[in-house]
């Protein structure tokens, strides 16, 4: 403490501090924190009003990263759109993917072929698994724990080694197509996931023994930043953050798509809405996670991977090297793109961080009428400002790292 | 879960008869769930009516959004915002569209889901649709100082807006 500080402070007031250890009790600041912040997940910014360490009023801001993803998907191809998808939860493109290609092709009314489902929801399961490794451990650094995040990275690096194999890209993905994938999975694909769920199993196992029951975990996390079930339903909570507060939905169980009625898995369910239950939370679902990965892993079958839907098939490039039918489809595929029949359909998944929404309006042509994105970090960040309401400026930092704000799926 | 729509459509129109503009259900028309077109005066009721009345219980807020019409087959309106709701209990979700004109403000949701605060405000960013009784009818994506609403279709798709400088803090949020 510096004594000018000190002098200054206790001249010109005579009032009393109400604390003795905090020099800037009963003294309002305005901090500003962000949006370029290291405790700041992305470019986001949080106006706090302090008195003293703890936070009186706060309120939030976005949209730095605004990339005009809505307006994109009005003026591309729903083919063309695909790519944009990656950039909204890029910790978790493929369920993004995924969710996207299932929503065109509920509005066109087609159906997949098995082994594309499976494979999609193995894609789905890993990039849970990654997303929630990245929550759990980025929250770990904010509140000190530095190691246990390096644990979680490395099998993470091992799964995008394993999404590489399959797409060619790590980070964005863009692997789904309308009516099929990019690409089928290589030989023994599913043989590597299998050696990886055993040994992500085994790391999840001790970080949970690492830092599950440590003591100055427990003392900044527990009671934190409580959110509970009533709060949860007015701010539109979903995924983890509900569920850490009692909210008994999943909707890969409550909504089934995709092939999830054919796998066994339990949703796990915590009371106290606080910092821990969040982190719990994640964690036993990234355990449940790799079970159903692992059953698709036994249930994936050689098969074909696209639908036989002509409007939205790609052709083969044998086909279109060599025929000139095959060379004109391919051209006006691409560069005209399919018309999706009239209608409007809001589907929705269970992704990584909650609800992930695609409402697509056609009006019969090959691009949108109208193409919004519900991200869940929107509505979760919304809730932030009542949940930091009288913490400590520190405890909002770990608030904001458990309920995962990711900027590309909130700018959008 | 096609019986359940029949009695709410059937339920809703009961109640409020003249409120109540148009019903869509799948099968007649290209849809995944029924949209009910109310009229604005009506909707805060119907909105009230679904989340805590009905048996149903269309209780979360999935999501608040909006569609510009403009160059439609009907002239009478020029927007359509559109509530996403959902029912935890019954796993089901129906969706609500009111119509509005250009300039025409539209009843706010936030006293029902705090929730619709912010979905409101993006509305307004993107569309410039207004809705009172809003306690804070501000820009949301784009800065404060952005001229337009960039998700109405008349919009240009290139052009700058640049700002030399951010955005200052605002202290009369803070009060």
């Amino acid at each position: 403490m510096q004594p000018d500080l000190e002098k200054e402070n206790k001249t010109g007031n005579n009032r009393p501090l109400g604390d003795s250890d905090d020099l800037w009790d009963d003294s309002s600041v305005i901090v500003n924190i962000g949006p370029t912040h290291p405790a700041m997940h992305g470019a986001l910014r949080m106006v706090a009003k302090i008195n003293g360490e703890t936070i009186e009023k706060s309120y939030c801001e976005f949209g730095y990263t605004h990339r005009a993803k809505e307006k994109l998907g009005e003026n591309r191809t729903f083919h063309q759109f695909v790519v944009y998808t990656d950039r909204l939860n890029y910790c978790s493109a493929l369920i993004n993917n995924v969710t996207y290609a299932m929503a065109v092709e509920k509005l066109m009314g087609i159906d997949i072929p098995p082994r594309c489902t499976w494979i999609r929801m193995m894609c789905c399961e890993m990039a849970r698994v990654i997303d929630h490794l990245i929550c759990i451990g980025i929250n770990a650094v904010d509140l000190g724990a530095f190691s246990y995040f390096l644990y979680g990275f490395h099998q993470r690096e091992e799964a995008y080694t394993l999404i590489e194999k399959l797409c060619g890209a790590r980070l964005t993905t863009s692997y789904t197509r309308i009516g099929g994938l990019f690409a089928d999975a290589p030989v023994g694909w599913e043989k590597e996931v299998k050696a990886w769920i055993i040994k992500t199993r085994s790391v999840i196992d001790e970080m949970d023994r690492l830092l599950t029951t440590n003591k100055i975990w427990c003392d900044r996390t527990r009671g934190v930043a409580v959110f509970d079930q009533a709060m949860c339903m007015k701010y539109s909570y979903s995924g983890p953050n509900a569920r850490a507060a009692g909210i008994d939905l999943d909707l890969r169980r409550d909504q089934p798509c995709m092939f999830y009625k054919d796998v066994e898995f339990d949703v796990p369910i915590a009371k106290d809405g606080d910092v821990y239950s969040r982190y719990m939370i994640r964690l036993e679902e990234i355990r449940q996670s790799l079970n159903i990965l692992s059953q698709c892993a036994d249930k994936i079958a050689p098969g074909p991977i696209w639908s036989e839907d002509k409007r939205v098939r790609i052709p083969e490039k044998s086909v279109v090297f060599n025929t000139m039918e095959g060379l004109i489809h391919h051209f006006k595929f691409f560069m005209a793109g399919f018309d999706v029949p009239s209608g409007e359909v809001y589907t929705t998944f269970e992704a990584a961080n909650g609800e992930l929404g695609f409402y697509i309006v056609s009006k019969g042509a090959p691009r949108a009428h109208r193409m919004r994105i519900r991200g869940p970090s929107v509505y979760h960040f919304q809730g932030v400002g009542p949940m930091v309401q009288g913490e400590k400026i520190a405890d909002a930092v770990a608030a904001l790292g458990s309920i995962n704000i990711i900027a590309g799926e909130l700018d959008r | 879960m096609r019986e359940d729509w029949l009695m709410l459509i059937a339920e809703l129109k009961s109640r409020f008869t003249s409120m109540v503009e148009e019903v869509r259900i799948p099968g007649e028309y290209s849809t995944d769930v029924p949209i009910f077109y109310v009229k604005k005066e009506g909707i805060l009721d119907v909105l009230q009516y679904l989340k805590t009345v009905s048996g149903s219980g269309y209780e979360f807020l999935s999501d608040i959004t909006a569609t510009d019409e403009m160059g439609g087959e009907e002239k009478t309106h020029r927007f359509e915002v559109v509530y996403q709701l959902f029912s935890h209990q019954r796993k089901s979700r129906i969706r609500v569209k009111v119509r509005v004109k250009e300039n025409e403000e539209v009843p706010t949701a936030v006293h029902l889901w705090n929730a619709a605060n912010w979905a409101e405000r993006e509305v307004w960013d993107m569309f410039g649709i207004r809705f009172s009784g809003h306690p804070n009818m501000r820009r949301i994506l784009m800065d404060s100082r952005w001229k337009g609403h960039p998700l109405r279709k008349d919009y240009p798709l290139r052009g700058y807006q640049i700002f030399p400088t951010p955005e200052e803090p605002d202290p009369k949020l803070l009060e």
